[in-house]
């Protein structure tokens, strides 16, 4: 057989990941990015990540992780992945700390952690507040190395446009473009792996990076490739107010003890520091004594939209709450915030050491993603030696970090991104190894006509689109959908308004056509790239809108109030544990449970039975068709989640 | 009189062709920084004459000053675009390339030296594998320190920009580099090839090609101590020169 490879599309950290494990097992490995690999979106990850090393000796475990990260994303996750991730996670932050990442130390010199959203254990490393840098430097470094030893090729400055398909539907390769010269060409390679990111871009000013358009996940969609769970979208409780971007400030900021509040009289006009104490309403530790300003991300986000809209005491009238941390001492928060803390200072001229910071919500990640398989083992871990682990419904074409699926569930808990990244990039590459060796013929050996033809599809395709002279400026028809994302699919959902969105989007589609390509020149002209790019946020903005539409019930992120079961202020998860085993011996004694408990655990049962359930979109006739796929929830009986 | 900004900026189609000043004013919108400005010119392209234009190329991703894409010369200092507040500058602002790279159009330029120069000083840690060989050496907290500062390095290019030595037209690895060797020479581990780096650093292009201006470090966006990096290799290198004399 042919000399094979393997081509990654992105070097975030899951495409750096499985890069250098793949060359470490000796696969000559392709590796495709927008722009140079060290300054993808991973850079702006800042808290930290999550493994239970129990450094501090509270008890934790990797099974204590799998139960907060399964509860975290409402029972949605796939349990085997998100089982063998938690218990790969002490490992992956040892290894990452001898590839020279500089977590922040104890005073022993062991590696620190501290608290993050979802849990009760300080189960975060950190490399001051710029953890997702440091990591993908360390990877990026390793990469730097085995491109020196010949094992690694670049290709920075290139985009991905499609897979090559054969007659089979099994990748072959890729269609790649040159954004320097502007040419169109292919790659071969046995197996593909998009390492793409998020899609924040859809919704404009979120605190993603220019580049997470989604556009190459969404291209495997038009291919025909599964997409699931896309309405979950993680809106971050903290960010700074942009004009440009929504600026993302750290979990971490209240992991180290800050904490939010807002005024409790209304329009309060006072300085922030003149208000006393008691005139101050820390809404959170008020409402959840047990997690406080460490709820989970869907929790925070509801409550500051509560507080802002419902009860109007937002910081002076506006979306806006304080996050405070002028109560900690200017040298511990250098230590262990500098970053994120000057970042906030320079983009707002206001140094959050002295004065409490105005913070508010943003579109921050996707948990949901491009569809992928797994095998899982009896225990319900995983068998990484699966060529089917992290394969899309294309035969050969994989996915891993935020661009998949399968982890996060309905929410995300912080620092579990990075954890996921890294897990999935190393977790797959033997298997996709054990792919590359038993494909029936290599892609260098597969007919040379079937590349000069995807190539001359997509040389058509830009072809067309440099030929768009309507009059729309791409870039305006792009901040106007961003607009109706932002306003429409965001914390609070309602039918009437994502069908209204949908409709709207298919204006956007038709406006599309009317678009106008400002600049038609061939050399480094990122046009015709962002109009095709358009074109796929369209699409994708599509699969999100319907598939919130459709899932009417309340959900880890997606919050739809008309369906929300009403939890009793005074139920306890555990239970609905006791009411499902007696239903499952076979009769329910009634009686054990207060009334209103009851009824609320008839409704939770009845709705699981309907919802829980992955979302799965295929594109057909020009948009997305909904079913839904069951989830493996055979480690961690689903249950109500409660965090006071 | 509506408020407006005006800039003007260096453009250039491509390396070889030659670079022209075009003028673009646009509503002032608060709370704008140079990017977000930029992307109002790409949703309305059009010069100061009332011209049709091609949008500015320039490179950008995080927007938050720690991706390093941003970097160009704004009203002549070098910086990231996205930390450029438009209301802490001077009008006109003018945006320029960096010059100590090729340009590649507009206010993007090819900073692919740099990355080369990482090659050279080997910036990495050597692993056995990537297996599980349990955890790493412990280290005390003030080394984390020193170490983390140095780590914060974007590659965005301002050292290099501002330092007299550094050319076009030489291969001086440049403040980024040393201070990189630095890092890797004081990991318990990367420190292993540390004379294989000073060789690198003893050559032509390395530490010797550093005139001491000292810009550098002024014109770090990350604070990063690099004539201290630069003075530490220096050290290393004339210990290795000796040492070097007295095993000849």
């Amino acid at each position: 057989m042919s000399k094979q490879r393997v081509i990654v599309i992105g070097g975030g950290l899951a495409g750096l990941a499985a890069t250098m494990k793949m060359a470490e097992l000796g696969m000559s490995v392709l590796l495709v990015s927008f722009l140079p690999v060290k300054r993808s979106h991973s850079v702006c990850a800042q808290g930290g990540i999550n493994g239970a090393v129990n450094i501090k000796g509270e008890g934790d475990s990797p099974d204590i992780h799998f139960y907060d990260t399964v509860k975290g994303g409402d029972f949605l996750a796939h349990q085997p992945l998100c089982k063998d991730m938690c218990h790969h996670a002490p490992y992956i932050i040892n290894l990452m700390d001898r590839l020279g990442v500089t977590f922040n130390r104890t005073p022993e010199g062991n590696l620190d952690f501290r608290r993050f959203g979802g849990t009760l254990y300080h189960r975060t490393a950190f490399a001051g507040a710029t953890t997702g840098q440091q990591l993908l430097y360390a990877l990026d470094e390793q990469v730097r190395h085995y491109e020196v030893q010949g094992l690694v090729e670049k290709m920075e400055w290139h985009e991905y446009l499609g897979a090559v398909l054969n007659g089979d539907g099994r990748c072959v390769g890729a269609v790649i473009h040159n954004l320097r010269s502007g040419e169109i060409s292919t790659e071969k390679g046995d197996a593909v792996i998009l390492a793409t990111g998020g899609p924040g871009m859809v919704y404009g000013r979120s605190t993603n990076s220019m580049v997470c358009t989604g556009t190459a996940v969404t291209s495997a969609y038009l291919q025909g490739a599964k997409y699931g769970n896309g309405e979950f979208i993680q809106i971050h409780p903290s960010a700074i107010p942009g004009r440009d971007k929504l600026r993302l400030m750290s979990e971490s900021a209240r992991g180290e003890g800050g904490r939010v509040w807002v005024p409790r009289k209304a329009g309060d006009s006072r300085k922030p520091k003149e208000i006393p104490e008691k005139e101050r309403f820390y809404f959170l530790e008020e409402r959840y004594p047990l997690f406080g300003n460490l709820v989970p991300r869907d929790v925070g986000a509801r409550e500051i939209y509560d507080i802002c809209v419902n009860d109007k005491l937002g910081v002076h009238g506006e979306m806006k709450v304080y996050l405070d941390l002028t109560h900690l001492t200017r040298e511990f928060l250098d230590h262990r915030l500098g970053g994120i803390l000057e970042i906030y200072e320079k983009f707002t001229g206001v140094d959050p050491r002295e004065e409490p910071m105005e913070i508010f919500p943003a579109v921050h990640y996707s948990m949901g993603g491009i569809w992928t398989d797994y095998t899982r083992t009896e225990e319900g871990l995983i068998d990484h030696q699966s060529p089917q682990n992290q394969m899309t419904s294309i035969t050969g074409l994989y996915a891993a970090g935020e661009a998949d699926y399968q982890y996060h569930g309905g929410n995300r808990l912080g620092a579990n991104s990075l954890l996921s990244c890294i897990y999935t990039g190393l977790m797959m590459s033997p298997g996709v190894l054990n792919y590359v060796k038993n494909v029936p013929e290599a892609a260098d050996d597969v007919p040379e006509k079937l590349f000069t033809e995807a190539t001359k599809q997509w040389q058509e395709k830009y072809a067309e689109i440099k030929k768009m002279s309507g009059n729309e400026n791409p870039y305006a028809l792009h901040r106007e959908m961003a607009e109706e994302m932002i306003s429409n699919v965001l914390i609070v959902r309602e039918n009437s308004k994502l069908q209204a969105t949908l409709n709207k989007i298919d204006e956007f589609e038709e406006r599309w056509k009317n678009v106008n390509c400002v600049d038609t020149t061939d050399w480094s002209n990122p046009v015709p790239s962002f109009i095709n790019q358009l074109r796929n946020m369209i699409q994708l903005s599509k699969i999100i809108t319907k598939g919130a539409l459709m899932r009417d019930e309340f959900r880890g992120s997606h919050y739809k109030p008309e369906f929300d079961l009403n939890q009793p202020d005074d139920f306890r998860p555990d239970t609905y544990l006791v009411f499902e085993k007696q239903k499952a011996a076979g009769k329910v004694n009634e009686e054990d449970f207060a009334p209103e408990h009851l009824a609320y655990m008839k409704r939770f049962a009845e709705n699981n039975k309907k919802w829980l359930k992955s979302t799965i979109a295929i594109f057909k006739n020009g948009g997305p068709e909904i079913t839904y796929e069951d989830v493996d929830e055979s480690l961690i009986a689903p249950r109500p989640r409660k965090y006071d | 009189m509506p408020d407006t900004i005006t800039f003007k900026i260096k453009r250039q189609d491509s390396e070889n062709t030659k670079p022209y000043w075009e003028t673009f004013v646009i509503p002032h919108v608060p709370n704008s920084n140079v990017i977000s400005c930029l992307m109002d010119i790409q949703a309305n392209p059009e010069n100061s004459k009332g011209e049709k234009v091609a949008p500015v190329v320039w490179e950008c991703n995080c927007l938050e000053e720690v991706c390093g894409s941003c970097t160009m010369v704004i009203n002549r200092k070098v910086r990231q675009s996205c930390s450029a507040l438009v209301d802490q500058l001077e009008k006109p602002i003018t945006l320029e390339p960096m010059s100590k790279f090729p340009v590649i159009r507009d206010l993007a330029v090819d900073r692919s030296r740099m990355f080369g120069a990482l090659k050279k000083v080997q910036a990495w840690v050597t692993a056995d594998g990537y297996h599980d060989l349990g955890p790493g050496i412990r280290e005390p907290q003030n080394h984390q320190e020193i170490a983390y500062k140095l780590s914060e390095c974007m590659t965005c290019g301002c050292c290099v920009e501002a330092c007299p030595q550094y050319s076009l037209n030489n291969n001086f690895l440049g403040a980024a580099a040393i201070s990189q060797s630095r890092l890797f020479n004081m990991h318990p581990t990367a420190k292993n090839i540390a004379d294989e780096r000073l060789d690198t650093l003893m050559q032509e292009g390395g530490i010797a090609d550093c005139g001491n201006a000292q810009n550098c470090v002024e014109a770090c966006p990350k604070s990063i101590p690099l004539t201290e990096s630069i003075a530490e290799i220096g050290r290393q290198v004339s210990g290795k020169l000796w040492s070097n004399i007295f095993q000849a």
